[in-house]
């Protein structure tokens, strides 16, 4: 009953992790062909690989677990995807209703682990109930700030034996659920009155504008109005990253241009981002002189750190069609001689600091190839057209800053909780939701050993992911902060001996291994990578392990503050 | 600044530590907590009291209204209301204490509601100030075991928390 209400609700992959109390279900999988389970090697994994399908689709990833172990090792990838708000449903099994609250062998409590990382939780407790569950899961999975939802199923739940009428219900509701849609209409005058206004605006994109299907709108009313974009870590590709008017990503790592920008505004246009302390450093000192302007699907994300001065309660894409129709109309049109002198100024910014302008790191005395040489040669063998994933640390900040996303759901990466280990399985659910597309996944050797069993699944599945593995021999981002904050005492993040031969380790895995050590290689050895379409094959590369990653704000002060290198700063 | 806010919310499996979670999750204060079902027996109706500035209650109320099982809150500070709380409370009431007590309980306007030769168990009703009030003039030396209930709450006039 529940694979027949899974494959009612459309669901076409199903990425999971068998054991007892799960049983029930995995039989009715096998006597099945509408719904594929993907086998992955650790239930993070499921959860990630599940989570990525989802961000590069806009569809809900679906997860099933076994009780206790298998739902506690899904934990991690829950809190993942609930920090960056992607819809999910995981089913985990549980043991016997009868056996529940006796420690009875593999139960967990999971509906009480996961409270807080969940945006909802069901219990099932009587067969017959299935169907309705499991079309609300995905209903409030789906709408209003999405989010993962867990349907725990008792063994006794899922028993063969006994049979019931069965009915997929067509539609939901829920009387105490209802997910804002329209916006405010005279909060939309009001905003779009404050942006035509505006002498030096800024519009402020997050993963909200990815999630909710807004890029194209975005992008028109941008346009439109002239004014400068900047994508938060989570909103990279909501607006196209190689056109003039992108001043790049803002916040921690974020470009100088775009925090300068930041600073000096004075209207912020924020849309589905939610002023998180790696953007807005300290919330005191934040945009000092500019009026706020939030739309977001949920209202508890606005003035949550910084006050909104015109909040605006909506589904982005309808909100952002509203704005623009009102733009059009409008008899008022932007102050050109202020927004011409705006762009002079960020323009000069760009001239003295912008990354894209010229290479404001120093090519290594050791010879070594720099992190950020390899994601500019990944964005030009790959056309900047590739699935990035990519785990935690330099290498992550390193291809958010080089990587220049034009479409939105390219960029998959875990920004919210920063979870090492998600490269890997998130570039298998990626590779499943579009089998014909390139999908690299961009990690350090630190990160990718946290998932790296997940090579024996590529296997499996055929998934030909390519791996650009960054390593600089070391948990880099640690070690930067260590430089920066402790007197470069490299407490626990060194390892160099004890790595393995990747190359070995991906052969092992059935897969094809290169090393890059010469920057001369660099591209050839990427090209070649690319060109083979049907493996996966990791690339190790070694590059540079002093580099830190640049600009960086410093800590508690505005977003103008900020090192540059590391001896230049603001 | 003390608020009460009122729930009425799905009378499920899991909703009351969901509301609970919230609390200690996001790391908001509860001074007080009822919880009851209504003459709707899907509805339960939860009454609690917090400390916090406009701008946390602000935040608690949006995360509460967010959870998928609340229906509908009010926070009836914002407006007239009526707020009662129940105490028990047994004290020593030996010798001269008994009518001194006695006397206590009746201008508090209060229960003596069980006797034995030497305690009194006292029910007292009213706002929490007041239930304070009481313990303090009764005094800590006579007092043996409290119980309160926590604060309920409804508005004044015409509003209505329901469906
Ligand atoms: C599961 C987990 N544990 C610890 C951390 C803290 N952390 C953030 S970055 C980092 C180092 C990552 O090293 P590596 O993957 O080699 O990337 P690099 O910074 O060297 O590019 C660590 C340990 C984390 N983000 N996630
Ligand atoms: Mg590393």
């Amino acid at each position: 009953m529940l694979i027949r209400a899974l494959r009612d609700e459309g669901v076409e992959y199903v990425f999971g992790y068998p054991g007892g109390a799960a049983l029930h279900i995995y039989d009715a999988i096998f006597r099945q062909q509408d719904v594929q389970h993907i086998l992955v090697r650790h239930e993070q994994a499921a959860t990630h690989a599940a989570d990525a399908y989802s961000r590069a689709t806009g569809q809900v990833g679906t997860v099933l677990v076994t009780s206790g172990p298998g739902a506690t090792n899904a934990i991690t990838g829950i809190a993942t995807a609930y920090m960056d708000s992607i819809p999910m449903v995981v089913i985990s099994g549980q043991v016997v209703s009868e056996r529940i609250g006796e420690d009875a062998f593999q139960e967990t409590d999971m509906v009480g682990v996961s409270r807080p990382i969940v945006k909802h939780s069901f219990m099932v407790r009587d067969a017959r109930e299935i169907p309705e569950v499991v079309k609300k899961a995905y209903y409030i999975a789906a709408t209003g700030r999405p989010g993962p939802v867990v349907i725990d199923v008792p063994k006794d739940i899922t028993s063969p034996f006994e049979t019931f009428p069965y009915e997929y219900p067509e539609k939901v509701k829920i009387r105490s659920y209802t997910p804002a849609t329209r916006g405010h209409a005279g909060q939309i005058k009001k905003a779009v009155q404050l942006l035509l206004e505006a002498k030096r605006p800024v519009i402020y994109a997050g993963g909200g504008v990815v999630q909710g299907n807004g890029s194209e709108l975005l992008t028109e009313l941008a346009r439109k109005l002239n004014y400068p974009v900047t994508n938060t870590l989570m909103g990279l590709g909501a607006y196209p990253g190689t056109d003039r008017q992108f001043l790049g990503m803002l916040g921690m790592h974020g470009t100088y241009e775009a925090n300068m920008a930041m600073h000096h505004a004075d209207a912020i246009l924020a849309v589905g981002a939610r002023f998180d302390d790696r953007v807005t450093n300290a919330v005191n000192k934040f945009c000092p002189n500019a009026k706020i302007i939030h739309i977001d699907v949920d209202p508890a994300s606005i003035s949550k750190t910084v006050t909104a001065d015109i909040p605006i309660v909506g589904a982005v894409d309808s909100v952002l069609t509203d704005m623009l129709a009102l733009a059009k109309e409008s008899e008022e049109t932007p102050d050109a001689a202020a927004i011409k002198n705006w762009w002079q100024q960020i323009d000069e910014w760009r001239d003295n600091h912008g990354i894209y302008i010229a290479p404001r790191y120093k090519q290594a005395d050791s010879g070594k190839i720099m992190p950020q040489d390899v994601i500019k040669t990944l964005h030009e063998v790959t056309k900047g057209e590739a699935y990035v994933t990519s785990d935690v640390g330099q290498h992550q900040m390193f291809a958010a800053q080089y990587y220049l996303f034009d479409k939105p759901r390219r960029w998959i990466n875990s920004g919210g909780l920063g979870t090492m280990g998600f490269g890997l399985p998130a570039a298998m659910g990626a590779q499943m939701a579009d089998r014909d597309a390139v999908v690299a996944c961009v990690t350090g050797e630190g990160s990718i050993q946290m998932c790296i069993q997940e090579l024996s699944t590529c296997t499996q599945y055929n998934l030909p992911i390519k791996i650009i593995c960054l390593n600089n021999q070391a948990l880099g981002m640690v070690k930067q902060w260590q430089d920066m904050q402790y007197g470069s005492r490299y407490s626990e993040s060194l390892y160099e001996d004890s790595l393995p031969d990747f190359v070995k380790l991906a052969e092992a895995y059935g897969h094809v291994g290169m090393r890059v050590t010469e920057k001369d290689d660099l591209k050839a050895k990427m090209e070649e990578c690319f060109a083979i379409k049907d493996r996966v094959v990791f690339m190790d590369i070694a590059v540079d392990n002093s580099e830190h990653v640049y600009p960086m704000q410093i800590a508690g002060a505005s977003m103008r503050d900020m090192w540059l290198s590391k001896t230049e700063r603001t | 600044m003390r608020r009460i806010i009122s729930v009425l919310m799905e009378n499920a499996p899991g909703s009351l530590s969901r509301v609970v979670g919230l609390f200690s999750q996001r790391g908001y204060n509860i001074e007080s907590l009822t919880v009851a079902p209504t003459e709707d027996e899907t509805l339960s109706r939860l009454t609690l009291t917090t400390i916090g500035d406009d701008h946390k209650i602000e935040q608690i109320t949006k995360h509460l209204n967010k959870l998928i099982d609340v229906v509908k809150l009010v926070d009836l500070t914002e407006g007239a209301h009526i707020e009662r709380e129940v105490m028990l409370i047994k004290v020593k009431a030996a010798g001269a204490q008994r009518a001194e007590i006695k006397r206590c309980v009746d201008i508090f306007r209060g229960q003596i509601v069980d006797v034995t030769a030497s305690l009194y168990i006292v029910q007292i009703t009213g706002t929490s100030d007041k239930l304070d009030a009481f313990l303090h003039a009764v005094g800590d030396a006579s007092i043996l075991e409290v119980v309160r209930s926590g604060v309920s709450g409804i508005a004044r006039g015409e509003k209505v928390l329901s469906l």
